[in-house]
């Protein structure tokens, strides 16, 4: 089941102005603050009605102006997960949990609530009311109150937002749970490029309430022309599988096309897919292979794109073996190394600058 | 009670039962109008908030001759209801009626405000979990506006149990059937020796006052502990 949208709204000025189609899995709407992504989830939660467009989930019309047909959000079925977790002050954890429940059809499998808490961890939580459970604990009531609800889309509005990086690191995990282990489609905001990263299995980047560029991952985040954020934030997704553990602390990947990566040791077995987040600015380039480097990643690469930024700095796109790389380097580097399009380079990349917050397991192929 | 002589304690159970009705009986609405005045832009609204508030500015004898105009046995209302069986004029229910009348803009303001302070956020997201409006304002507005809806009919009980001007000029001042509280007191004042009385029920009012004010704070106190969710 897949999700459409096509909508557009006109508010204070600002114009929205959208298509796109999420296939089942995770669809990270990616953009700055004021690029309309909240606006989407809301209109389709239900929650604003936009002022003309159509929005379906599989064959079910939520909205559709033309047809003047619109459900009201308690007949969409739809989990929202909050940034502000709106968890019920008045109730406790566990009728928090249940209060979804209440409403949804009732052919529902006993144990699915017993299988929500164990994978979320909140047994221990369920008598307590939410006054007195910290951010993270509330955050993981609230995407198991939205699951319970048993909803056929599940809508995420920078649910990590609120939460310092110890408490994202918490949840991070659930969410990748989630992709991986429910059919239900989730559409979730976000403006942090490791979350696009590590959760994204497509990726509608948002400027300026368009969409700038709808894809996988991996190709939206190495778009050197996708940089909602600037291009001090711009870097490109790897997908690799660990190949063999090194006993010196360092794991070997191998990527499409053959390519290896040498990077910090992740403790899983050999075999897992993993995907990297490589930051642009932890890229360097050279024209011809160098040697007595301390880094231990040399890839030999074709130059794909360039684009020069506003100020000194440029975007290089690289193909190394068929995976997409960004460096971010200075124009003054360009003039002077004379790169252009389709130029053989060779990218560098310490093999410490693969953060382990940006390692991530892959999906599943298939 | 030997405290009280057997008219004095007439005075005080029938005050007890008027204030007791006006409270209940301007619930619902009460709570209808606050949420419209809330929640809802509909046209008339500031006529529909005047007219909340009207008893609390004009002068009480007032509202009781407009009720006694409409409520009165030939007033429209008055003779319709008669029709059915049910009569004001004259008879505790008038009492009660034209007590709740009096307490009805204190219960709304106070139903009001703690509507408006409900985060509508919290309203949005039953609703997308699959609670139709009249749920979500059963589940979550409801519950959250507890301590408001308390004080409220706190407040308005205490009022009720001393309004005067109104009720005696609706329905005059009958011993046992009209005479509450107040009415009695100024009753007993009008007739010589009666002072002793008048203190008596002076007394009994004060206390019934402190009472209310006390069970109001400890339970409302009660609520909001577990409304803020700690």
């Amino acid at each position: 089941m897949s999700l459409e949208v096509a909508i557009t709204h006109c508010f204070g000025g600002f114009q929205l102005d959208i298509a796109f189609e999420a296939p089942p899995g995770l669809t990270v709407l990616f953009g700055r603050s004021g690029s309309g992504k909240t606006t989407i989830v809301n209109a389709v939660a239900g929650l604003l009605r936009p002022d003309a467009g159509r929005i379906a989930l599989g064959d079910q019309v939520l909205f559709d102006s033309q047809r003047r047909l619109w459900q009201p959000p308690h007949r969409r079925r739809l989990g929202y997960i909050f940034q502000d977790a709106r968890l019920f002050p008045h109730l406790t954890v566990r009728q928090n949990l249940l209060y979804g429940r209440w409403f949804a059809p009732s052919d529902r499998r006993p144990d699915e609530f017993d299988r929500v808490i164990e994978m979320l961890g909140i047994a221990p939580l369920l008598g307590r009311r939410p006054g007195a459970l910290s951010g993270g604990e509330r955050q993981r009531v609230a995407i198991g109150r939205a699951l319970l609800a048993k909803p056929r889309l599940i809508l995420a509005d920078e649910p990590l937002a609120a939460l310092d990086e110890a408490r994202k690191a918490e949840i991070l995990p659930y969410f990748e749970r989630l992709r991986d282990e429910t059919r239900v489609p989730i559409l979730y905001v976000s403006h942090a490029p490791a979350e696009v990263a590590r959760l994204a299995t497509s990726v509608v980047a948002l400027q300026d309430g368009r969409v700038s560029r709808h894809g996988s991952a991996t190709d939206v985040l190495g778009d050197p022309a996708v940089t909602p954020l600037g291009a001090g934030a711009a870097g490109a997704v790897i997908e690799a599988r660990i190949l063999r553990h090194h006993d010196d602390g360092l794991t070997e990947l191998e990527a499409a096309g053959g390519l290896r990566l040498l990077i910090p040791t992740v403790p899983r077995a050999p075999g897992t897919p993993l995907r990297i987040h490589i930051e642009a600015q932890d890229v360097m380039l050279a024209t011809r292979r160098p040697e007595q480097i301390s880094a231990l990643n040399v890839l030999p690469c074709r130059i794909k794109a360039l684009r020069m930024g506003n100020g000194p700095g440029a975007l290089v796109q690289l193909d190394a073996c068929g995976n997409l790389l960004l460096a971010r380097v200075t124009q003054r580097s360009v003039s002077t190394l004379g790169l252009q399009d389709g130029q053989e380079v060779f990218a560098v990349l310490k093999a410490v600058s693969v953060a382990k917050g940006a390692i991530a397991g892959g999906p599943e192929p298939g | 009670m030997s405290l009280l002589g057997p008219e004095e304690w007439q005075a005080v159970a029938l005050s007890l039962r008027v204030a007791l009705w006006a409270t209940l009986a301007g619930l619902p609405p009460g709570i209808l109008v606050a949420y419209a005045l809330a929640r809802w832009e509909f046209p008339g609204k500031q006529v529909l908030n005047g007219l909340v508030h009207l008893p609390l500015i004009l002068p009480p004898v007032v509202t009781g001759y407009l009720l006694l105009l409409t409520f009165g046995t030939r007033g429209p209302i008055g003779a319709a209801l008669k029709e059915i069986g049910i009569v004001f004029a004259f008879h505790w229910t008038g009492a009660a009626l034209a007590a709740g009348i009096m307490a009805f803009p204190l219960l709304v303001r106070a139903i009001r405000l703690s509507i408006e302070a409900v985060d509508p956020r919290l309203e949005q997201a039953g609703a997308t979990l699959g609670a139709s409006k009249l749920w979500v304002f059963a589940t979550v507005t409801l519950p959250l506006t507890l301590p408001g809806i308390l004080s409220g009919a706190i407040l308005a009980f205490a009022k009720a149990m001393g309004e005067f001007g109104a009720t005696i000029t609706f329905v005059s001042n009958i011993p046992g059937q009209t005479q509450t509280l107040p009415s009695a007191i100024y009753a007993f004042l009008q007739v010589p020796g009666g002072e002793a009385s008048a203190l008596r029920l002076v007394a009994v009012s004060v206390a019934i006052a402190m009472a209310a004010l006390i069970a109001s704070e400890v339970l409302s106190r009660r609520i909001a502990k577990r409304v803020a969710g700690a």
